[in-house]
């Protein structure tokens, strides 16, 4: 059995991470535009300088450009994760007592960064949960596109003005995750760079959890 | 005259502060500097202002956003299913009156007089005489209870009366094999469809809104009312009406909003 050596970041991934951070761009600014001309909460417009487009015809050219772009390259992104194993070596097992160990830990400013290719438990929840709420943005965002076309599918949530609501939730989260992500980047700026540079060479080989409990011998 | 003694804070540790969390974090907290924090920041910041500046109405930018716009027309009429019925819903739930929608105020409406009003029919159409209020009304009508909605993201469910687009059509002799079919209102406001759009059973020329000839601000006497396309594609005050195969640009259209507009 060959070892091949690859860098933390593959391309693909570097090339796919900076594509969707565009998209996302794309999506959330022009996104605002289109939420300002039928706000959901009376309290909550965004500022003009915060959204693209400057007129509502623009804003919706941008967000029906920019759906092919996330769309395509989340397809390709997923696809990529699940047939390459990166999904099941990276994301997965989340087991729910090293979750406890992680927040513990983090509580206690003692979180490791020593082994930047391996993700926490955390870390692992929030891909694996941003990735999910990124599918269902897309499913709901189909259904306010198409209501009548794909009405099987706005009947999953019941209204027309209830997949809005799911469309403009599933935003919200994803612009937290990006906050946190984004500030967390900037504090260990190594992660930034290894997501240009692809970052250090790695063992794809599966490796053996070292949290996992260990039996003592009498 | 006394000076008060402040008592020591409670929350004050009794015997100095443990320094082992931090020689425990030292890398960490040595690799967190606060310049480069705020530099980040302060890009991350300019780079959003950008959008303040718009490029969108760049002529190039311009050009390449309205042609994914008329692939998105493409697709959609791909998506278009010709015979799949918009769900329909019960007389309790039509809002009255509907809920206005134009580019200006509902007060500045032009009334249209009825008595000398006229359909002018023109295009791939073999009977082109014009149509009276009296020969529209004495045509069979067809009702749909279906939801209005806007390109903006609001809704409401409306109840529409009038006679089927397509046996309107057929009556008429146009061309069920062109493209598309052009309307011109009273307003000078214009609209157009796609001729899968036209043919859909929940398209009609609505005469009445529950039940009642539709009054002035909603496209008295007659307007188009269709299941299958936002809002802003249903234009109201109807004048005039084309078949053609010369793709008729829009009001809205030329604004750079999707032509297709489907639903």
């Amino acid at each position: 059995m060959t070892h091949e050596l690859k860098k933390l970041h593959p391309t693909p991934i570097r090339i796919m991470h900076w594509t969707n951070a565009v998209a996302m761009f794309i999506m959330i600014g022009s996104g605002w535009k289109i939420y300002n001309d039928e706000v959901i909460f009376g309290w909550l417009h965004f500022p003009d300088f915060l959204t693209i487009g400057k007129w509502a015809q623009y804003g919706l050219q941008w967000h029906f450009f920019g759906m092919w772009i996330i769309v395509l390259n989340g397809l390709a992104y997923v696809c990529y994760g699940i047939a390459t194993g990166r999904f099941r070596r990276m994301l997965f097992p989340i087991r729910w007592h090293e979750l406890i160990a992680t927040i513990h830990d983090a509580l206690r400013l003692r979180l490791s960064h020593d082994d930047p290719t391996r993700y926490n438990t955390v870390q692992k929840l929030l891909y694996v949960g941003v990735i999910c709420v990124g599918i269902l943005t897309v499913i709901s965002g189909l259904a306010i596109w198409k209501p009548v076309q794909f009405s099987e599918l706005l009947a999953l949530f019941g209204s027309f003005q209830n997949a809005r609501l799911v469309h403009f939730l599933c935003m919200s989260a994803i612009v937290l995750f990006v906050a946190v992500h984004v500030t967390l980047a900037l504090l260990v700026p190594r992660t930034l760079v290894s997501m240009i540079t692809g970052g250090p060479t790695v063992d794809p080989a599966p490796h053996v959890h070292s949290l996992e409990p260990i039996e003592s011998t009498p | 005259m006394t000076i008060r003694t402040p008592s020591r804070s409670i929350f004050r540790p009794q015997h100095g502060i443990s320094q082992e969390i931090l020689r425990e974090n030292k890398r960490l907290i040595e690799r967190i500097d606060r310049r480069n924090v705020l530099r980040g920041a302060l890009s991350l910041g300019a780079l959003t202002l950008l959008t303040g500046c718009d490029v969108s109405e760049n002529d190039q930018v311009q050009t390449f956003l309205r042609a994914v716009s008329t692939w998105n027309d493409k697709v959609q009429s791909l998506i278009f299913r010709p015979n799949h019925l918009a769900p329909t819903y019960s007389e309790s739930q039509v809002v009255k009156p509907p809920r206005f929608n134009a580019s200006y105020d509902p007060q500045d409406v032009k009334p249209v007089d009825g008595a000398s009003w006229k359909l002018e029919l023109s295009g791939r159409i073999e009977n082109k005489k014009p149509w009276t209020i009296k020969d529209i009304y004495a045509l069979p009508e067809q009702e749909l209870i279906i939801r209005h909605i806007c390109v903006e993201g609001w809704d409401y469910i409306g109840q529409w009366s009038g006679p089927n687009l397509r046996a309107f059509l057929e009556r008429i002799g146009a061309d069920l094999s062109a493209k598309y079919i052009a309307f011109r209102c009273a307003d000078g406001y214009t609209e157009s469809i796609d001729m899968p759009s036209a043919l859909h059973p929940q398209t009609i020329l609505a005469t009445k809104y529950a039940k009642e000839p539709i009054t002035d601000p909603f496209g008295f006497p007659l307007r188009l009312r269709t299941s299958t396309k936002l809002g802003f594609k249903n234009p109201k005050w109807l004048v005039s009406m084309e078949v053609t195969d010369v793709f008729p640009e829009t009001y809205y259209s030329k604004q750079g909003f999707n032509w297709f507009s489907g639903i």
